[in-house]
């Protein structure tokens, strides 16, 4: 083993231009656009709106209004992570408050345990996905648009398509809307619903940093093919993913009830898609293996922050769901540039 | 690993040794993997059949300890198929395959790497986006000791760095001074030796190599077959696949011939010239009767 460095291919140094530069530090931290565009328009507003939109009240109002579907997003990451995608998170949700409510609520069994039925159930869903995924070997979008649908119908099937009103679960199960409390810090108000999403986040963000778990989920991510080969597992893995996916939207299906109050077996239909939106603003990559799932987090922000902003200035809400568009276009096309760099 | 070695140690080692030792230039007597038959792997009548397809049809193999074995075949003869076999990426149909004179079936690909037989794949089973260090212990990460690594499942990661850069220093791919660049970022020489060295790192028995060359120009590849050598140099027995003749014919001790799914002969490089080799391999010429 006596070779001089010299004969070794040498990595190339090559000269970079400022853009290609740019493209080189992006490629390492893909977090940082989301990070750039979530500081740069909590400035930008700060400055149209002025106090209405920079106060400790309305900043901690809008980690409020965005912290189920964050919730929704952090499950949708661990997936998207993986190149698959699952568009049944807001129906797992929305099934496990309609069965944790139920049973505490219809049933009289005690809260807690209808809480740990829901959490088992949300896993069991999600895992169901995964299973569908690797054994039958069916792609993630059909699986998850097949259970997005089957969920949604036992969700109607067990409610009846009938809400469980506030004042119902205050009397028979306030535990329920444990995540509804808040704590008062200053002029914010931040709910324990905003402090599980971000304590969701940074649980995850350990499981896919700090575990061979996670490496593991990233390798599936980059190539299945390859992580087969260097001896993963990679069917186990991935239903792990789905049901750690289910899990997560179960937990999401408890703070949702303290959100909103009630258990409404209609409500967060659009929740599948928004979180979608949040996990590919956040710089996540739909083609799998790339990017941070704090990026989810910070791209449910700026959807928050979007919304919040436009509203204060005076702007309809049409404007806002077009610059939600352009964002999510934008996102993809930056991805799409970074990871030439891969190629 | 240590419950394939057993019994009838050093038996026919030493033959082995003695026949290799030309060109090993270590006639070592007794060997760690001289067990049983003498013989690494062995492999006789492997059967693959994809519907009407037939990928193996009565393959054999042998691999000695410590020798090169060159494989050569037309494309779709089936040499892929026969490594995955013997690494257990596909299971196969028929046959019979023995390590160290013992019959095993491997069912998934950590199986045989538990075994110590370690293979770098054609496209090199690497996860692009990860780092060099994350990529060496894939599916065998080192956990922080303590609390951390028992309730939490911490990856000792500072471990990691410091045996991935030690392993690639070993094998004089040391001026890749970052070891969390992503392997993307890489050149495929680099690529190559990273996947090279994780074989070499983790392989106790074998080293197979699919087509390390091919996608690399003349200086990598020459890299590649010092780590070959290197590789062998750690008593090691190493099976090289390649389309590339000058390569197998310059490193290899023997010549393992696949034709239409089967082994049609082994030769000798230094008594076979190139030419007779790419003859027999396409079926111009009938093989010497003492090579089958």
């Amino acid at each position: 083993m006596s070779h001089t460095p010299q004969d070794a291919p040498a990595f190339d140094a090559r000269r970079l231009s400022p853009l290609g530069r740019v493209q080189h530090i992006l490629h390492r931290n893909p977090t940082l656009v989301p990070v750039i565009v979530l500081l740069a328009s909590v400035g930008a507003f700060g400055l149209l709106a002025g106090e209405k939109f920079f106060s400790p009240f309305n900043l901690s109002l809008i980690i409020q209004q965005v912290s189920i579907i964050g919730i929704l997003a952090a499950a949708q990451s661990l997936v998207i992570l993986t190149a698959g995608i699952d568009l049944s998170v807001a129906a797992i949700m929305v099934l496990i408050s309609v069965i944790t409510g139920s049973l505490a609520v219809k049933l009289n069994v005690p809260p807690s345990l209808a809480i740990l039925c829901g959490l088992f159930a949300g896993a069991l869903a999600g895992a169901m996905n995964g299973v569908l995924v690797t054994r039958f070997r069916l792609p993630p979008f059909i699986v998850t648009l097949g259970t997005w649908n089957i969920f949604f119908a036992l969700n109607l099937w067990l409610s009846g398509a009938q809400s469980i009103r506030s004042q119902d679960i205050d009397e028979a199960a306030p535990l329920l809307k444990f995540f509804g409390n808040n704590i008062a810090v200053g002029g914010a108000r931040l709910t324990y619903g905003s402090v599980l999403m971000v304590v969701i986040f940074a649980a995850l963000w350990y499981l896919l940093n700090r575990t061979a778990w996670g490496r593991h989920v990233y390798a599936i991510g980059d190539d299945r093919d390859a992580a087969e080969l260097a001896g993963i597992r990679t069917a186990r893995t991935l239903i792990s993913v789905y049901a750690l996916a289910g899990l997560v939207c179960a937990v999401g299906a408890w703070a949702a009830i303290g959100r909103v109050g009630s258990v409404s077996p209609q409500s967060f239909y659009e929740g599948n898609l928004q979180s979608i939106t949040a996990v590919v603003i956040g710089g996540i990559s739909l083609f799998g293996g790339r990017g941070s799932i704090m990026g989810a987090l910070f791209g449910a922000l700026i959807v928050g922050v979007f919304q919040s902003g436009l509203r204060l200035i005076g702007v309809d809400v049409l404007w806002q769901v077009f610059a939600i568009g352009w964002l999510i276009i934008l996102a993809v096309a930056i991805d799409q540039w970074i990871r030439k760099l891969a190629a | 690993m240590s419950d394939f070695v057993s019994g009838g140690d050093g038996n026919g080692g030493g033959k082995v040794g003695g026949e290799n030792g030309g060109k090993n230039g270590d006639g070592k007597g007794a060997d760690k993997n001289g067990v049983g038959d003498g013989l690494v792997l062995r492999a006789r009548g492997l059967t693959k059949r994809y519907g009407r397809v037939v990928a193996l049809d009565g393959a054999d193999f042998d691999l000695r300890p410590r020798e090169i074995l060159g494989m050569i075949g037309d494309n779709g003869a089936g040499k892929s198929s026969l490594i995955k076999a013997l690494t257990g990426a596909i299971a196969i149909d028929e046959g019979e395959m023995f390590l160290n004179g013992e019959a095993f079936r491997f069912h998934s690909p950590l199986e045989a790497r538990r075994a110590g037989i370690e293979t770098v794949y054609q496209n090199l089973a690497l996860s692009p986006a990860l780092s060099i260090a994350d990529n060496m212990f894939m599916g065998r990460e080192i956990r922080r000791r303590g609390f951390l690594g028992k309730y939490f499942r911490a990856l000792d990661r500072r471990e990691m760095q410091r045996v991935a850069r030690e392993k690639l220093n070993d094998l004089g791919l040391m001026t890749i001074q970052n070891i969390n660049q992503a392997v993307e970022t890489l050149s495929g020489g680099q690529r190559q030796g990273v996947a090279v060295a994780r074989a070499a790192a983790f392989g106790s028995r074998v080293v197979i190599l699919d087509e390390p060359t091919a996608a690399l120009g003349v200086k990598e590849s020459r890299r590649v077959l010092e780590l070959i050598q290197d590789v062998r140099a750690r008593d090691l027995s190493v099976v090289l696949i390649s389309h590339d003749m000058p390569h197998i014919f310059e490193v290899a001790d023997r010549v393992h011939i696949h034709r239409l799914g089967r082994r049609l002969c082994v030769v000798d490089p230094r008594v076979h010239s190139m030419a007779d080799a790419v003859a027999f391999m396409t079926g111009a010429r009938e093989p010497p009767v003492e090579a089958r």
